[in-house]
């Protein structure tokens, strides 16, 4: 802040205070000539004033607010540029990008200023840190055996995940189901730590050089691939058609986690396995992306719901 | 009536009461707020800021006009319970262009000034059509005529002229190509890249 407004601040704050001190003496002496319980010599329509003091408690709690308010402006932060004598401050307000907020909770830290919110955050971090930390070291297969782990891995994960995959972690049409043991991009631990840390993004493109009657093929095909009954010409003629599906899903359907292609063979559908959905799928091609958290929750977390997200289909 | 009588006189003058009470109250005004329209930490946006594009400045008008911002706050205050959920606690830089601003003063749903990149397109769009699809528990109210209207875009090159002198800065590109950029999309696309781009200024700056 410029010293001019730091000055205006304090000018008038200061003096608006000696103005308000000023105004209570004068409005508690008695400056009428009248003595104090005696008419005052006005009237209207019968109705007269006597001269009587202003109540003491209310004078009384007046003062108390002026003492407090010099009080607070000596303490903190509140006259200008001058930063109280606590040297406390709500949080850093003053930091342009996440580097300099980091660097200013360290630079205050060092200079034992007292920063509201970073005090927040540091005496979670000594209650919580250690336990993170602990859960952290230990391998996700045996965490997804420990009872306490398992509740803390819930508790995250219905705060952050349940948005789309549900409370349940069942997930819904676009929204993979994350208990059914199917993976777009794998399901071991490794891979699952991967896919929330760094997100996915699984991209099908729109089939758009196939007509309708191509389309309708290529469906009955990939519908036969899970063992589902369908009119064996029209899936024999998609049979032609899906070398091109195979770049990604594979010659024999079972799909790619690499690039998370889906397996085709198993009759799980992320958007719907019905002919028209499926169909809708090949036409329009399909878009999944999972946002990546590490920034958002910080490894530890996310290896503990790793572990939950792995205990769910592991029973 | 005596003289000594003081106070009588604005008792009796409406007028200069009207005045010395208007003097009382902006003191307070004029100490909190005037040096706050001066000062850098409210006049500089964070390091990486960007301008709304022409397709999110759209979708901040239909925002607005859906009144998101009657349940929605976009003010994530400095208290960890509140960090812990949306990420960093909100920065005045962050918010030095926009015209009004829409922090919000009341959460049905869940702050917002940070819900860029949280969740796909796709969580967006089926949220929006229809929220108890993927939030069960949600009493949001569902919008599906955003996915039917479409933008023609004729007012875009004006708001982001009306932005650009408020200091807001868009090139002439920017504004030549507004329509275009906006014509043919539907509101639901503009809502969603405008939910997309909130708070990524700070979080996601290189």
């Amino acid at each position: 802040m410029s010293s001019f407004w730091s000055a205006w601040i304090i000018v008038l704050t200061l003096a608006f205070l000696v103005f308000i001190i000023w105004l209570l003496r004068w409005n508690m002496s008695n400056y009428t000539g009248i003595k104090e319980g005696e008419l005052m010599d006005h009237e209207y329509d019968g109705i007269v004033e006597i001269n009587n003091p202003m109540p003491k408690w209310w004078t009384i709690l007046f003062w108390i607010t002026i003492v407090w308010g010099f009080i607070y402006l000596a303490l903190y932060p509140g006259l200008g540029n001058f930063k109280g004598l606590l040297g406390w401050s709500s949080s850093n307000q003053h930091v342009r990008s996440l580097d300099e907020s980091r660097q200013a909770t360290e630079e205050a830290r060092a200079a034992g200023l007292i920063v509201e919110y970073d005090r927040q955050v540091d005496q979670a971090e000594e209650k919580f840190g250690p336990i993170f930390t602990a859960l952290s070291q230990r391998p996700i297969e045996e965490l997804a055996k420990d009872e306490e782990a398992v509740k803390i891995g819930q508790r995250l994960f219905i705060q952050n995940c349940a948005q789309c995959h549900g409370s349940n972690a069942m997930g819904g049409k676009g929204f993979p189901n994350l208990t059914d043991n199917d993976w777009l991009y794998g399901g071991s631990p490794e891979q699952i730590k991967h896919s929330i840390m760094e997100g996915r993004v699984g991209l099908m493109p729109p089939q758009s050089q196939f007509n309708d009657r191509q389309v309708t093929e290529l469906a009955h095909y990939v519908m036969s691939l899970s063992g589902r009954k369908v009119d064996p010409e029209l899936a024999k003629a998609g049979e032609a058609n899906f070398i091109v599906c195979a770049a990604c899903h594979g010659m024999d359907g079972k799909g790619n986690y690499a690039l998370g292609a889906p397996n085709l063979t198993d009759n799980i559908w992320l958007y719907g396995g019905s002919q028209d959905a499926i169909e809708e799928t090949i036409r329009n091609g399909r878009n999944g992306v999972m946002p990546a958290w590490k920034d958002i929750l910080g490894e530890d977390k996310i290896h503990v719901i790793s572990s939950y997200v792995y205990g769910l289909s592991q029973d | 009536m005596s003289k000594n009588i003081k106070h009588s006189f604005v008792e009796k003058r409406v007028g200069w009461l009207a005045v010395f009470m208007t003097l009382a109250i902006s003191i307070g005004g004029l100490v909190e707020i005037t040096p706050l329209l001066f000062q850098k930490q409210t006049n500089e946006p964070v390091i990486g800021l960007k301008p709304y594009t022409a397709l999110e400045m759209e979708g901040r008008d239909i925002y607005i006009r859906e009144g998101c911002n009657n349940c929605h706050s976009q003010m994530i205050r400095p208290f960890r319970s509140e960090t812990e959920r949306y990420g960093h606690y909100s920065l005045a830089g962050e918010h030095v262009w926009e015209r009004p601003f829409l922090w919000g003063s009341k959460r049905t749903g869940p702050d917002l000034a940070r819900v860029g990149g949280r969740y796909s397109d796709e969580w967006h769009y089926v949220h929006l059509m229809n929220p108890r699809d993927v939030v069960p528990e949600s009493n949001m109210p569902a919008f599906p005529w955003l996915a039917d209207n479409v933008l023609d875009g004729k007012l875009t090159a004006k708001k982001l002229e009306v932005f650009r002198s408020f200091g807001v800065p868009y090139t002439d590109e920017d504004i030549a190509g507004a329509q275009a950029a906006v014509a043919g999309k539907t509101e639901m696309e503009a809502l969603i890249a405008y939910l997309q781009v909130l708070g990524t200024g700070l979080t996601q700056a290189k």
